[in-house]
């Protein structure tokens, strides 16, 4: 079976740092991509979305080649840290969105929008504005919108912090739930080693702008044959 | 403001100070507006003026209403492709180019104006190439519509281009990878973003335009092209016939006042913020012919407000320096110029000061006295745009019936309604800092005793240093480019620099006006871009 995502030694100059990323996920997978900050964990996913473009390499998705595709068209849905939704739009347009960009829905995209609504337990929710809703229920819609497009990639960009960790492990789950239902192939940029343990069962880690660590979760954070991961999660010896 | 910032004894000083300067600014202002109201019920409408009346108040509505709708209608477009073009080289240099009308004196401005749209302009020789007549003529409404877009097409996108950046970044990322066509960012992210600032700039454009003087004193003329600034200016100084110029105040005044309460309606809080060298990265605009149309957009948009500068540098240069600077009148309109100037900037920044100072010094029990000192220090700021500065003067011109018989007099008017134009502007770069450093150090200073005038001397002028030098720069290019005052009291005397300007144009010297353009204007200019909050070089890569 074709890898779900498939980064073919992909390049990319950043400032002066250069990045590169060869590795692939098969379809259904659920990635954790860790690292310490400024690594290049959001240049992977704004690769892999299209909003950086490669500057040697290519980006696989379900076999195609996307690199040259615009974002819109390559079958990737992502959920943000914050501002997923317009603040000024109501939550159903905001999923609608999702459906058809120029908002012309048909019935049963209507359908699926309410569907998507109660699917991430906010049925009814339809006619109200973002700012009436609290971050975690924001954050909900945001995912209603991916299980509503269905796409076969979901990015998440530390999706769940600031949410504290209750609201956070509910999250988990429904973007877990969620995940079967459309069978998407997951990556997910998160700073939380705890987070990462619940959702995941691969680990990317990243270190300078190069995967340091290609992995199975289970047991990866006792590994000891890492000095960026030691480093990374109990500090520095000479820090 | 919820807790304490100042001691008892010194919110005691700054209500003094508070009052002190409401009763200057009222002296300025209102003394003359009395005399206008008092005057023009002493004088009962000659009805023989009435159809003329009519006809002025109309063509200025008009015309405003004319210019602001260009204006907002070509910012939009603009705006956008400046949000839509976040990087392009170049970039932060049109932004600094449309700061720079705000401050270029407009007499300057419409002689620039004048050679690119003029009948001999460069506009028109290009046009009669082609159609072999100058189809196009400055004078008139038209001239007057191009001059108004001229300074307030760039205002509007900058302002417009402030709400469109700041929406977050991942909007656009959504928009993207949503697949938003271009036409639905526009109508469902852009527009609203646009919107608010849309309808402050038309507020503020159209107040501007109500009250423009010196543009269509220039490029309308004519009965068919004057506004009630333009003719009160007329009735005083060529027709002498005061009434008239009372009834024009007066409905001047009426229409202001108008043009204000709409403003509060519509206008909000306006939010300004800094704009950058780069924009936020717009990731949903890739289509080749958007990006076209964009540097189209801005390429135009740019030498629209370019070429009248460029054609006042060119011309001026070619004036006889040699020659004018051995004349005088210059060297004396020079002094004049930046007296008035200096004197108009230092007194208006002293009086936002003792009205900022006033308003912090109300908080904790406030009495009636205090809330109304907070009140009138608040509106005070505003308004003096109730009052443009010839109507002012002619308040003034009336009371001291020409004001020929001294020299004092006049100067100090001019110095005073200077002064209160610069009033709303100073008070808004002000307030806000100060109301920052207060935030920062006023308990702080509280706890260590600093506090009275050493507290003004080590903490609060010091930390206002910057947003002190931009105020007095400011100022002293609003002032310095003013024809409005010194239209009414000049004189072989008494002469500022636009007013020697504005004689040059008169009796057709025009190589020294072009050489007193280009002093002027680099004068203006140059405080310009002292004042200027300029938008920062840089900015940290958001990703």
């Amino acid at each position: 079976m074709k890898p779900a995502i498939d980064m073919r030694k992909v390049e990319r100059k950043l400032g002066d740092r250069q990045m590169a990323f060869d590795f692939s996920r098969p379809r259904g997978s659920i990635t954790a991509i860790l690292g310490p900050s400024g690594s290049g964990k959001s240049t992977l996913l704004n690769l892999i979305a299209g909003f950086l473009a490669p500057d040697r390499g290519q980006v696989l998705i379900d076999g195609t080649d996307v690199s040259h595709l615009p974002p819109g068209e390559r079958g990737v849905s992502m959920v943000f840290q914050d501002n997923n939704l317009f603040a000024h739009l109501d939550i159903a347009t905001n999923i609608g969105l999702g459906l058809d960009p120029a908002l012309k829905l048909d019935g049963t995209q209507k359908d699926r929008v309410a569907a998507s609504l109660e699917r991430v337990g906010l049925a009814g929710y339809e006619k109200r504005l973002p700012g009436t809703l609290s971050g975690g229920e924001r954050q909900r819609v945001a995912l209603a919108r991916a299980f509503a497009r269905a796409r076969p990639v979901l990015l998440l960009d530390e999706p769940f912090d600031g949410l504290g960790p209750g609201l956070a492990a509910d999250m988990i789950s429904l973007m877990l739930e969620i995940r079967a239902d459309v069978d998407a192939t997951v990556m997910m940029v998160t700073h939380d080693p705890r987070e990462a343990e619940s959702a995941a069962d691969q680990v990317l880690f990243i270190d300078q702008g190069r995967i340091a660590a290609d992995g199975p979760m289970s047991g990866f954070f006792e590994r000891s044959d890492l000095p960026a991961l030691s480093a990374y999660l109990r500090g520095r010896p000479e820090a | 403001m919820t807790t304490a910032h100042l001691t008892r004894a010194e919110a005691r000083a700054a209500g003094f100070g508070g009052v002190a300067a409401i009763a200057l600014v009222g002296l300025g202002i209102a003394v003359p507006v009395a005399a206008l109201l008092v005057l023009g019920a002493d004088t009962p409408p000659d009805f023989s003026v009435d159809a003329y009346l009519w006809r002025i108040t109309r063509f200025t509505l008009w015309q405003a209403a004319l210019s602001t709708a260009l204006s907002i209608l070509f910012a939009i477009p603009l705006a956008r492709a400046l949000a839509r073009r976040p990087r392009f080289p170049g970039r932060i240099w049109i932004l600094r180019l449309f700061a720079v009308p705000l401050g270029l004196p407009p007499l300057v401005a419409a002689l620039g104006l004048l050679s690119v749209w003029g009948n001999n302009g460069f506009i028109n020789r290009m046009l009669g190439e082609i159609f072999g007549t100058a189809p196009l003529s400055i004078y008139g409404l038209s001239g007057i519509l191009i001059a108004h877009v001229f300074f307030n097409l760039p205002l509007a996108a900058r302002l417009m281009l402030m709400g469109l950046e700041r929406q977050p970044q991942e909007y656009w990322k959504n928009a993207a990878i949503l697949g938003m066509g271009g036409w639905t960012v526009f109508r469902l992210i852009e527009w609203p973003a646009v919107a608010r600032p849309a309808a402050g700039a038309a507020g503020l454009v159209f107040m501007l335009c109500v009250t423009s003087f010196t543009l269509v004193l220039i490029l309308g003329g004519g009965p068919g092209a004057t506004t009630l600034e333009v003719a009160i200016f007329q009735a005083l100084r060529f027709d002498f016939d005061p009434p008239r110029a009372i009834w024009l105040a007066v409905i001047q005044i009426v229409l202001t006042s108008l043009a204000l309460l709409l403003l509060r309606l519509i206008g909000g809080e306006d939010e300004r913020s800094q704009l950058l060298a780069i924009g936020n990265d717009r990731l949903d605009a890739t289509g080749r012919l958007g990006k076209s149309l964009d540097i189209v957009l801005i390429a135009a948009g740019a030498a629209f407000v370019f070429a009248p500068m460029a054609a006042t540098l060119v011309s001026g240069l070619s004036a006889d320096f040699s020659r004018l600077i051995f004349r005088p009148a210059l060297w004396q309109a020079i002094a004049t110029s930046l007296g008035i100037a200096a004197s108009a900037a230092v007194l208006s920044i002293l009086v936002a000061l003792l009205l900022i100072r006033a308003r912090f010094a109300a908080p904790d029990r406030p009495t009636a006295g205090k809330l109304a000192v907070d009140t009138l220090a608040g509106a005070t700021g505003s308004l003096v745009l109730l009052v443009p500065p010839v109507v002012m003067g002619a308040g003034w011109f009336l009371l001291l019936r020409g004001g020929r018989s001294s020299m004092l007099a006049p100067l100090a008017i001019i110095v005073t309604i200077n002064a209160m134009m610069a009033l709303p502007f100073v008070m808004r770069v002000l307030e806000t800092a100060y109301r920052a450093v207060l935030n920062r150090n006023g308990r702080l200073a509280l706890s260590l005793g600093v506090t009275g005038w050493n507290r003004i001397r080590r903490v609060d002028l010091p930390a206002l240093a910057r947003p002190l030098r931009a105020a007095l720069a400011f100022a002293m290019a609003l002032s310095l480019g003013d024809l409005g005052a010194i239209a009414l009291f000049g004189n072989e005397d008494l002469a500022t620099l636009p007013w020697l300007l504005y004689q040059s144009m008169g009796s057709y010297r025009t190589t020294d006006a072009a050489g007193l353009a280009l002093i002027l204007g680099v004068l203006c200019v140059t405080l310009m871009i002292i004042a200027d909050r300029s938008p920062a070089e840089t900015r940290e890569n958001r990703r």
